[in-house]
């Protein structure tokens, strides 16, 4: 039994080697590098190996630095705010709606905005909100307004609009996938017990349907703290995002320690707010079966 | 049965359409007060559509339901005096033992500690007491048909609606629950509809018995008339086992027939004994049951009026049954098709298990026989 079980475990290894080994070179080693270098002294247009703090103090101490990440996780908190509000109505409605026969064909047409790289899809929202796009010259030509409208272009709001699209099916799917595990006959047993609809919905369908919302919110509020192109393109570049901000001290002024600090520091606040996050949902899936 | 108890749900010609598919086909129907009563029937009969119906979770497409003598027409299922025992269970996972049964309390206006009460009250009758803070998912399947239960009955509807709610169980778990649901409607005096597929368990928990085909009621009745008199060859067929043979009419006056059985001689039915609602249209047909009719050995004597001579072609053992399967002498005379018939026989203490190819006589009483013409 034991030797069945070490080649079973032999096999398991050899199974995971390749993946593990591309992980560790793409993934394992680019972050201990920043890593590294975050503790590095910069030496203009090269990288000194002197051990120091001093990003870490500077990045921590900046008034700039703690605005962009403050309006970073507002942003992104807004974003997933909306696109999770937006996505819960799409997934009950083809979890609860739409005919079975009928749900792939629906998830298929919700990936189609995949189908374009994300770079054109930002390019087209441009196009749609921008000072003579597509919304205010319609708007214009039918006399409803004089002035193009400014509230929708190289602000927040269209870095809201903009990404809430992109990451749309991040948050459609996995509470699509919670929705669909609801046995439907629990639905019926809170009709049965007394309840109207909306209150089987909040007190039956909403609790259930959390892990997948809390998925969601992790899937749509990581990628997007970190995005730096919608906020460039959309955000006219006014408007910069801590991304942004790595990107300049990376490629424009070559600070490489102190834009390693920066994204250090910017990743361990994410991961701060996603382990509150996974913990909340710890506690949603605990009690289920 | 006393028939003077108010009738507590009334089907008046409900009719169901799926599109084309005719689910109910005018169900006409009265369930008492204080009654445990039973649809049956193969799936696809109908049964827990009608269930569904009466719950309010489906519309019906013509007739009426009346609970507790009104309509039911525009009442939404969380609004009619009616609880289920779902098929699944439907125990909210998110939830505790209590927070389950308690859910439906929620607009009581009655007071925390006091609705506490009365979900460890529940918990008590259905045998789960201090199960309260146990998570939903740790219970096992018996122990969550028990927090159905609870669940349903602390709202203290006018009926309960339990949806095929042992199909789920072991054997000796079903037993056991069967038992208990009888001794729990007893206590709680609340109206019983059970959907069952199964024949045995209408037999053995109800008052009265509605046995549906194709969205009709075949016959409805208490278990013993069903079991002894059923009305058609078909129920005759779902409900236990009947063994059919084919008959020759020779006369009938005042009610009364005489009949030539192939095997059995001519015999003489009594009105009773004769099902004319028949639409299995396969010509008079003699049916009897299995252990209504004994083996006795060459020396035995009996006290039964007939015997018939007959050849064990299978034996079937099943430890405190044995089943026979028998041909009987000349009962290949009418068409030359051999039809054999299957007696069960009680392992009584003593008694020997017969071996296959054995000469026996059958002793048997033309009581037994049903007439379906």
């Amino acid at each position: 039994m034991a030797k069945g079980l070490d080649a079973q475990a032999k096999q398991g290894y050899a199974l995971i080697a390749p993946p593990f080994l591309y992980a560790l070179v793409i993934l394992a080693a680019p972050l201990l590098t920043i890593l590294t270098y975050s503790f590095l002294t910069d030496g203009y247009l090269e990288v000194v190996r002197d051990f120091t703090v001093s990003n870490y103090v500077q990045v921590w101490t900046d008034p700039i630095v703690r605005t962009v990440m403050l309006r970073s996780l507002m942003v992104s908190a807004l974003v997933t705010l909306v696109t999770v509000l937006l996505a819960f109505p799409v997934a009950y409605y083809v979890s609860f709606l739409v005919r079975p026969e009928r749900k792939s064909l629906w998830l298929f047409l919700i990936t189609i905005p995949f189908w374009t790289s994300y770079l054109i899809r930002v390019f087209l929202w441009k196009v749609i909100l921008g000072y003579n796009g597509v919304i205010n010259s319609s708007l214009t030509g039918l006399g409803i307004i004089d002035e193009p409208l400014t509230f929708i272009l190289y602000n927040v709001n269209s870095i809201v609009i903009t990404l809430a699209h992109a990451y749309a099916p991040f948050a459609i799917l996995p509470i699509f996938v919670a929705l669909e595990k609801i046995d439907r006959a629990l639905l019926e047993a809170g009709r049965d017990l007394g309840e109207s609809r909306a209150m089987t919905f909040w007190r039956v369908t909403l609790p259930l349907a959390m892990p997948g919302v809390l998925a969601a919110v992790l899937i749509v509020f990581i990628p997007t703290i970190g995005d730096y192109v919608t906020p460039e393109l959309i955000g006219g570049g006014k408007i910069p995002m801590i991304a942004n901000l790595i990107q300049v001290q990376m490629l424009a002024l070559d600070n490489r320690p102190l834009g390693s600090a920066l994204a250090v520091t910017a990743m361990a606040i994410v991961a701060l707010v996603s382990v509150v996050f996974l913990l909340i949902n710890r506690r949603f899936l605990k009690v289920r079966s | 049965m006393t028939d003077d108890r108010k009738p507590m749900i009334e089907c008046r010609g409900v009719h169901k359409h799926y599109g084309d598919y005719h689910a109910l086909r005018g169900i006409d129907l009265t369930i008492r007060a204080g009654e445990f009563f039973s649809l049956l029937g193969p799936s696809g009969c109908g049964k827990t559509t009608l269930l569904r119906t009466i719950a309010g979770f489906e519309d019906i497409s013509d007739g009426a339901i009346l609970i507790d003598e009104k309509r039911m027409d525009e009442v939404p299922a969380n609004k009619r005096p009616t609880n289920m025992v779902f098929q699944s269970y439907a125990i909210f996972p998110h939830l505790t033992v209590a927070q389950n049964v308690a859910f439906g309390l929620r607009r009581d206006p009655r007071g925390k500690a006091e609705k506490a009460a009365l979900v460890e009250e529940a918990l008590a009758m259905v045998g789960l007491r201090g199960y309260g803070n146990r998570a939903a998912h740790a219970l096992s399947g018996g122990q969550r048909q028990r927090v159905a239960l609870a669940r349903a009955l602390i709202l203290k509807p006018k009926v309960l609606l339990l949806d095929e709610p042992l199909s789920a169980l072991d054997r000796k778990m079903r037993e056991q629950m069967q038992v208990e649901l009888i001794k729990l409607q007893r206590q709680v005096g609340i109206t019983f509809v059970l959907v069952t597929h199964d024949q045995e368990e209408a037999l053995v928990m109800s008052d009265r018995i509605a046995v549906m085909f194709e969205g009709e009621i075949a016959q409805l009745d208490g278990p013993e008339a069903l079991y002894a008199r059923p009305a058609t060859r078909r129920v005759a067929d779902f409900i236990g086992v009947m063994n059919f043979l084919p008959a020759r009419i020779l006369g009938e006056q005042a009610g009364t027939a005489t009949v030539e059985v192939p095997g059995l001689g001519v015999v003489d039915l009594p009105e009773r004994q004769i099902s004319r609602a028949n639409p299995d249209d396969e010509g008079p047909t003699i049916g009897f049951r299995p252990e209504t009719m004994t083996l006795v050995g060459p020396t035995q004597t009996h006290s039964q009026p007939r015997e018939t001579n007959a050849t064990i072609d299978e034996v079937v053992y099943y430890g405190d049954m044995t089943y026979y399967d028998l041909r009987l002498d000349g009962a290949a005379a009418m068409d030359g098709k051999a039809r054999p018939v299957r007696i069960s026989m009680r392992n009584v203490f003593g008694r020997d298990v017969q071996e296959v190819g054995t000469r026996t006589r059958l002793a048997w009483s033309p009581g037994s026989l049903v007439l379906f013409r």
